[in-house]
């Protein structure tokens, strides 16, 4: 049984009289430790798609069980829950809260699942220490580069222990070399048994992962295995 | 519980880092409190000062005064309480310990009083030992008027210090003879200054026996008599009064129909006109400094929501990574109480200080109170006003679509 099993999922908006169909009955199964790429030209239904998955939007149509619960009949606190506890999300720009210090970043998701503060900051400075930026945990996001800031923003999306880690073009802000440094995290991350969901337009990035999925207008045109996996000769 | 430390937290966190503009944002509620508190605190030390003054009646005491009708006076009547009133009531009244008559010279323009070339005019009153108590009169020098004073109708006099200034007496005018409407009274005692009330002096006085002031008034005029009545007890309060109506009204031959000439007064009935005035002074000047508070609540409402806005996508990422609706909204709200209760506690130290300023720069004030109740409104007000104001932002952070909120730009 998949972790997340996607059944018939439509997402339509309307733009003034007109029907954009986003996600166009999609069905799809991800398992557990799974290391997957959704890849697709901008309007492909990509962001749709992660926005779905980390329960931050709800289908038009369809049905989405993720653990074998289906995600429709949550409430928002629920959601809010699931996301905290079930879903890490890595973005684009970091995302982080530019006044606080890298440990109050990482400290947060715990502030809302309830963690008293001693233990809070232990779990932060582990998922810190993972990510190689113990040493750094004081400074605030600006004071960081952006290597360092995206490492902060796994830290934070590690630090709940979720099923999922799910990152929206963890590298479009990052240099190639800091790119190649934040997916071999990626990777060590995977082989220690971590389920990861990336959007990518990258090729590069896409060869990482175990599984590509092509969208396009908002259908799943391509789903295969990558044989020539890159990680696995790390 | 946890949620509400949390928010307490990070409220206090990002108060902090917006250090001026935080600043900035409680001015309406400093000034708001402040204002308030200043006026309150002035306002009871007045009240507070003449409390203190009227507590030299005694709680069980109470005092009768003629009192001319307008109808009567118009019919050129003057009412008077005479001796023969005063030996009736000390026959006949029931639960009284003892009476103080003071009687208030009336010899007119010679009250001047003299010693050596130095003329001043002072309150000069007879009465007996018994208004020491009443007064609450402390002596500095010297001794008060004695029972034997009064009947041998010894002629000797109380001084108050101002009037011993005034006359250039010694720091000990004990022994000295001070010469009053043609007669040399000797000083047997000075007694401690009370300072002044409402910019009166309360020391310019002289206190003589009341059978000297009685022979010095002479027989020419009806004396008025000024009575104090120690009660044993306050409970039969109503039936006394009742009873000294009877015989008072009895004495002056007052028909059914005719209102009294006097009036019996109890130390409540005095002070309460005033505190009615001053509690109604309270309430329109508290009332109107108070909406500077909410001008101050509408402050902090207009940043609080300028910040929800420059915080939307900080709002987004906390959704995202599991904040629920009520995290949002506590953690909005309790900055805005924070904002509102840290102007709170700067409001009250510097009203409290504006208001000991006050006091100490009005000649004769009395010093500034601030009682705990008034802190307390203050306090809990600027609270309230956090809330109220707060919740519109807190509700329309707490509210935001999570996704729309990080892709606020």
């Amino acid at each position: 049984m998949g972790l997340i099993r996607l059944d018939s999922i439509c997402k339509y908006y309307s733009m003034g009289d007109q029907t954009v169909k986003a996600l166009d009955h999609i069905n799809l199964s991800i398992a557990k430790n799974e290391y997957v790429a959704f890849i697709g030209s901008s309007g492909s239904g990509k962001s749709t798609m992660m926005n779905i998955l980390g329960c931050l939007d709800k289908p038009t149509e369809g049905d989405y069980f993720l653990n074998e619960k289906e995600v429709a009949k949550l409430n928002q606190n629920q959601l809010a829950d699931i996301r905290n506890q079930e879903i890490g999300f890595i973005f684009q720009s970091f995302n982080l809260l530019p006044r606080a210090s890298a440990l109050h970043n990482v400290m947060l998701p715990l502030v809302y699942k309830g963690i008293g503060l001693a233990d809070r900051k232990k779990q932060a400075v582990e998922a810190l220490e993972k990510v190689n930026l113990a040493d750094r945990m004081d400074h605030i996001p600006s004071q960081l580069s952006g290597g360092q800031r995206q490492r902060v923003a796994i830290a934070r999306a590690l630090v709940t222990k979720p099923s999922i880690l799910l990152a929206d073009e963890p590298t479009g802000n990052l240099d190639t070399q800091t790119t190649q440094d934040i997916m071999a995290l990626f990777d060590e991350l995977h082989n220690e048994g971590q389920t990861i969901i990336m959007v990518t337009h990258e090729d590069d990035v896409a060869r990482h992962c175990q599984r590509v999925i092509r969208l396009s207008d908002g259908k799943v045109v391509e789903d295969y295995y990558n044989e020539n996996k890159e990680a696995l000769h790390v | 519980m946890f949620s509400l430390i949390e928010s307490f937290r990070s409220a206090i966190i990002s108060v902090k880092a917006h250090g001026f503009r935080s600043f900035l944002t409680t001015l309406g509620i400093i000034i708001g409190v402040a204002s308030t508190i200043a006026v309150v605190s002035v306002i009871q030390g007045l009240s507070y000062s003449i409390n203190q003054q009227f507590e030299g009646f005694g709680s069980n005491s109470i005092s009768i005064r003629s009192f001319t009708p307008r109808s009567e006076r118009m019919k050129g009547k003057i009412a008077r309480i005479t001796p023969e009133d005063v030996e009736m009531i000390r026959k006949q009244a029931e639960g009284v310990e003892y009476i103080t008559p003071t009687l208030q010279s009336n010899i007119g323009g010679t009250s001047a009083i003299k010693y050596k070339g130095n003329q001043a005019f002072a309150n000069v009153a007879g009465t007996t030992y018994t208004y020491q108590d009443v007064q609450n009169l402390d002596m500095k020098y010297g001794r008060f008027l004695s029972y034997s004073d009064n009947q041998s109708r010894r002629k000797v006099t109380v001084i108050g210090d101002k009037l011993r200034e005034e006359l250039s007496l010694p720091e000990n005018p004990v022994g000295s003879f001070i010469y009053f409407a043609g007669e040399w009274l000797k000083v047997i005692g000075l007694t401690e200054p009370k300072g002044s009330f409402f910019g009166f002096s309360q020391d310019n006085f002289a206190i003589l026996p009341y059978s000297t002031m009685q022979g010095l008034n002479g027989n020419l005029l009806e004396p008025d008599i000024f009575l104090q009545l120690q009660l044993k007890s306050l409970e039969n309060l109503d039936s006394i009064k009742d009873k000294l109506k009877r015989i008072i009204r009895k004495q002056h031959h007052l028909k059914p129909d005719e209102d009294d000439d006097f009036k019996i007064e109890t130390p409540e009935q005095l002070t309460s006109g005033i505190s009615q005035v001053i509690s109604t002074m309270t309430i329109v000047l508290g009332g109107i400094v108070s909406i500077s508070l909410i001008v101050g609540g509408i402050g902090i409402m207009n940043i609080m929501l300028v910040s929800v806005t420059e915080r939307t996508r900080e709002i987004g990422i906390c959704k995202a990574i599991g904040a629920k609706r009520h995290h949002i909204l506590l953690q909005f709200l309790i900055e805005a109480v924070v904002l509102s209760l840290l102007g709170g506690i700067i409001g009250i130290i510097i009203g409290y200080g504006l208001g000991v300023l006050a006091a100490a720069s009005i000649p004769n004030f009395p010093p500034a109170n601030v009682p705990l109740w008034a802190v307390g409104i203050a306090f809990g007000f600027s609270a309230f006003v956090g809330i109220i104001f707060g919740i519109l932002p807190a509700a329309k952070a707490a509210n935001l679509d999570p996704i729309d909120a990080l892709r606020y730009e």
